[in-house]
């Protein structure tokens, strides 16, 4: 950059124009139709002024434009705030800030606004494949600020890329020094827009014929799960999520509520594990049935739901314990009891009736549940693709569909037991998961989704009851592939006859564990126990900064010290480097060859102000000549000429 | 007070130790650098990203910040190195008259492997001109001082500086070598009369012409007028000869301090001269040159001309 000043010419607004577009095409994805066809509008726009040496627009139209954009966004969004509304803002204003780039101060603002623009888009996507796309980027906007730098020629475009990537490149080590020792405080610092973490998917706090189904389309991780020992049985992977006891004669609800604690009885085997939850917007955390201890900003229901204290909108890790063959509610509060029988009295009137014949029939609580179980095992179908049912689900599915998927039989069977008198609620959550022998971990998808139910049996307490297990048992010992038809569909990945795919998948997921551990992850607790495993362990913020600007010290002064050692003359030709030791020579006895001044005329200059020296130095600048221009290129010379210039008086 | 304090501390901090004569090699104590303003800016842009990162708990926002940070730090070792271990002569300046703008030379030379790109040489921090100094080579780069008055013009102090790579750092450095131009005096405006040619009372200017006496023809030497070269002879490949007139001889053409009227003063004098002293070079004529205490036998071409103004410039000159 010449002068701050100066007007940018048209290759600079060329590059600029490059590296903002590629930052923002993936906003692409998200922004409303009209803002784009503006932002296209503007860059086009841009181009041609650039290109014919236009005069840009006036300020009043670009204000114009702004304001027209704020009411847009405002019409489209509601808002002008929040992550979408703020995004699609951000990337019209670039647009307009390029029409009005007529300075390189103005330019460099834009390249620094191209920067911001890349952390934008981690807001929608920070998987390896953004990391990588924006990692280009950044390459993009460094060499637009390096082209603005150039004063005379500047080499080609893919010289200048890679200058700018060996720059960056060179700054690797001084960030992952940063990255692992910048002292890290848990966000958020301010409010986040409503909108900052939508569209997720997983489970809900509703459950009707259908919803899990859906949900069991998706590939899409819920959580990955590392045990400390042994992994458990499939059959003892219920994963337990919200518990649902409010049932309308159709929908199924959770609600968070609070009564006198049911205690755990006999607590059974313990099994240890850290959870790695993706973010799912809502607040309820996964244990395996039943959890045992209650992870840090959360809090334990008494139907034993974990809730975090705030929203699961980031990727959280959680240590947990669990029971896996415990009793637990057998002194239970009457109203829950009461709130476990109800059900709506006109609604499937038919699974009501049948739910009284069974009561009739049998005095024992046990005796109902395994009759209507093996009902259901004698003549109904596990399928991904129910037939849809009507005002009385329940009455439709069990006398005459008879073909359903986990919630179906759930709910039915709920619904069956209330009337009987039985005590009865629907837990929602995962079973099973896939266990990636690579990374040695579990991973749980939301095709895992499962819904189960929880009895109240006098003297035994809550005791599950998975009605699943009894039409499919396959389902839960070997996963859901294994139990649904062949024609059913299921995401690719989830089926095991592509072993090959099956693998790559499970070194890819191993990949992105490992990422979203170490990249997105980090922590301040997993700053902490890094540390405490280097030997730290009371790193408080001032000790970790002392570390941190000791180490990144070390890095820069090495760094420099590395750079600078290139600048040193290092010549490797030894007639070059016998040539100059003359020159040195020379130089001290005051005769300094200037900078333009050719050997022969050197020697000559030489001769004519110290004519004692004439034979020794037309010697050396003959052998040096010789060797350096013309044919002659024995070693015998070269050795001649080391001689001379080693005998030469100093 | 302050300002000699000021003074004090700039001489120390920036190692001012006038004019040096030799080559000047950049090395780490002579080189400065602070960060421009758009380096400023770019630092805040850093701080609302890390804000922003911890806010949305962005892993990779982390990283790019970070990366983006240890970008600031190695830009700032790239714009140091730029500079460092620059190799700088002084170089040939040439003479000009006074009211002109005096272009100084001096010779980058890159010793080392790395290209350097965008070195900027200035001496009033206003106007600048730039060079690349790619690896192992030497360039000249120009800076141009005012010369108000004629003399020996030095610019003291000039002011090499770079911005490369990123523009977030200004690195310069100070370097005062023993550079000279010599000005000659602005030449008058045409008015007053040429005095007479000295030998031959009313030869005047045609005889002192000559071109029909030509005497034969020689070596072409340094300093001879290209009026006189025989562009035909060289044309046929004979190498340069000079025509030689013997009428040249006889006209003595003194350009005398003395022949100016006594009232005027010692600059308009020297204008005076410096003005006849191109007239008769452009009219090639063989002249010589008197002002007190010092005289120019006479004689004509380049060499003559160039002798004569520096006479001028220096007439009194400390």
């Amino acid at each position: 950059m010449t002068d701050p000043k100066q007007p940018i010419a048209w290759h600079h607004v060329r590059w600029l124009l490059l590296s903002l577009l590629l930052v923002a095409a993936p906003h692409a994805l998200h922004m409303p139709g009209w803002s784009i066809a503006l932002m296209a509008m503007l860059a086009a726009w841009s181009a041609y002024a650039g290109y014919a040496r236009h005069a840009l627009p006036n300020r009043w139209l670009l204000m114009m434009i702004a304001v027209a954009t704020f009411v847009g966004v405002f019409v489209n969004y509601r808002t002008v705030f929040g992550r979408d509304a703020g995004v699609t803002l951000l990337v019209i204003m670039l647009g307009l800030k390029l029409l009005e780039t007529r300075t390189h101060r103005d330019a460099m603002l834009l390249s620094f606004l191209g920067y911001f623009l890349v952390i934008t888009n981690f807001l929608y996507s920070q998987t390896i494949a953004t990391g990588l796309y924006m990692l280009a980027c950044t390459v993009f906007v460094t060499a637009t600020m390096m082209n603005l730098n150039y004063a005379g020629t500047e080499p080609p475009f893919r010289a200048q890329l890679r200058t700018a990537g060996v720059l960056l490149a060179q700054s690797v080590p001084l960030m992952l020094v940063l990255f692992l020792l910048f002292p890290r405080v848990p966000g958020p610092l301010w409010g986040l827009p409503r909108d900052a973490f939508a569209g997720v998917s997983g489970l809900s706090d509703t459950m009707t014929p259908g919803s899990l189904s859906s949900l069991v389309l998706s590939d899409a991780v819920a959580f990955r799960v590392r045990f400390d020992a042994q992994i458990p049985r499939a059959k003892d992977l219920y994963w337990r999520g919200p518990v649902m006891w409010d049932f309308d004669g159709r929908t199924w609800s959770a609600q968070f509520f609070v009564y006198t604690a049911p205690g755990i009885e006999a607590a059974g085997d313990s099994v240890a594990y850290e959870v790695t939850l993706e973010p799912h917007n809502r607040r309820w955390l996964f244990a395996l049935d039943l959890p045992a201890v209650v992870p840090p900003r959360s809090v334990v229901s008494t139907d034993y739901q974990l809730y975090s204290i705030q929203p699961v909108n980031n990727r959280l890790r959680y240590d947990m314990t669990s029971f896996l063959n415990a009793r637990f509610g057998e002194v239970e509060n009457r109203f829950a009891l009461r709130r476990a029988l109800q059900v709506p009295p006109r609604s499937n009137p038919r699974a009501q009736e049948l739910g009284r014949e069974l009561r009739q029939k049998h005095a024992d609580d046990e005796q109902i549940i395994s009759e209507m179980l093996s009902m259901f095992r004698r003549n109904f179908v596990y399928t991904l693709e129910p037939p849809l049912l009507g005002a009385n689900p329940v009455d439709e599915f069990l006398f005459s569909t008879r073909s359903g998927f986990c919630e179906h039989y759930a709910s039915s069977f709920a619904v069956v037991m209330r009337a009987a008198g039985i005590p009865t609620r629907i837990v929602t959550g995962y079973q099973g998961g896939e266990i990636n022998a690579l990374g040695n971990y579990l991973i749980v998808r939301q095709a895992d989704a499962h819904a189960w139910t929880e009895v109240w049996l006098r003297n035994r307490g809550w005791v599950r009851v998975d009605p699943t297990f009894a039409v499919a048992p396959v389902r839960v010992d070997t996963g859901i592939s294994a139990a649904v038809s062949r024609t059913d569909p299921l995401p690719l990945m989830v089926r095991t006859p592509y072993e090959f795919l099956r693998q790559a998948r499970l070194a890819w997921d191993t990949m992105a564990n490992a990422w979203n551990q170490w990249v997105l992850g980090y922590t301040p607790e997993r700053q902490r126990s890094l540390l405490a495993q280097a030997g730290l362990d009371d790193a408080t913020w001032a000790k970790l900064t002392a570390i941190l600007i000791a180490v990144a010290g070390v890095i820069v002064a090495m760094f420099t010290a590395l750079a600078l050692r290139q600048l040193k003359s290092r010549a490797r030709d030894p007639v070059t480097i016998a040539y100059r030791r003359f020159c040195d020579k020379l130089r001290r006895r005051g005769l300094t060859r200037e900078a333009a001044e050719g050997p022969v005329d050197y020697a000559r200059r030489v001769e004519r102000l110290r004519p004692e020296l004439t034979p020794a130095v037309e010697a050396i600048t003959r052998l040096y000549v010789a060797l350096r221009y013309g044919a002659e290129s024995s070693a015998a010379a070269l050795i001649e000429l080391q001689r001379r210039v080693r005998q030469f008086p100093a | 007070m302050y300002a000699a304090l000021r003074n004090r501390f700039y001489t120390w901090i920036f190692q001012w130790r006038g004019p040096e004569a030799g080559a000047i090699v950049l090395g780490q104590r002579r080189i400065f650098i602070l960060p421009t303003r758009p380096g400023l800016v770019y630092a805040t842009v850093l701080l609302v990203m890390l804000a922003g990162s911890i806010n949305y708990q962005l892993g990779l926002g982390f990283v790019l910040t970070f990366l983006l940070g240890a970008l600031g730090v190695n830009a700032m070792i790239h714009t140091f190195r730029n500079l460092a271990n620059l190799r700088i002569t002084g170089g040939r300046t040439r003479p000009v008259f006074a009211g002109d703008t005096a272009l100084f030379t001096i010779h980058l030379e890159n010793q080392g492997d790395t290209d350097r790109y965008a070195i900027g040489l200035t001496h009033d921090r206003r106007r600048a001109s730039f060079v690349d100094v790619i690896a192992r080579s030497a360039v000249p780069a120009t800076a141009a001082v005012a010369a108000p008055r004629r003399g020996v013009l030095r610019p003291g102090r000039l002011t090499l500086f770079t911005r490369f790579p990123l523009g977030l750092y200004y690195a310069w450095a100070y370097v005062d070598l023993d550079l000279r131009c010599i000005v000659y005096p602005r030449p008058a405006p045409p008015g007053m009369p040429m005095p007479p040619a000295e030998s031959i009372a009313g030869a005047g200017t045609e005889r002192g012409l000559g071109q029909e006496d030509f005497s034969g023809m020689r070596q072409y030497h340094r300093g001879d007028s290209p009026r006189h070269i025989a562009w035909k002879a060289a044309a046929r490949d004979q190498g340069l000869l000079t025509k030689q007139f013997t009428g040249r001889a006889e006209t003595e053409l003194w350009l005398d301090w003395a022949q100016l009227p006594p009232q005027m003063g010692v600059e308009e004098r020297l204008s005076h001269l410096a003005r006849w002293v191109l007239v008769a070079h452009a009219a090639g004529l063989a002249y010589g040159l008197r002002v007190p205490g010092t005289s120019v036998e006479p004689a004509a071409g380049e060499s003559q001309r160039d002798r004569c103004l520096e006479t001028l410039a220096l007439f009194e000159h400390k």
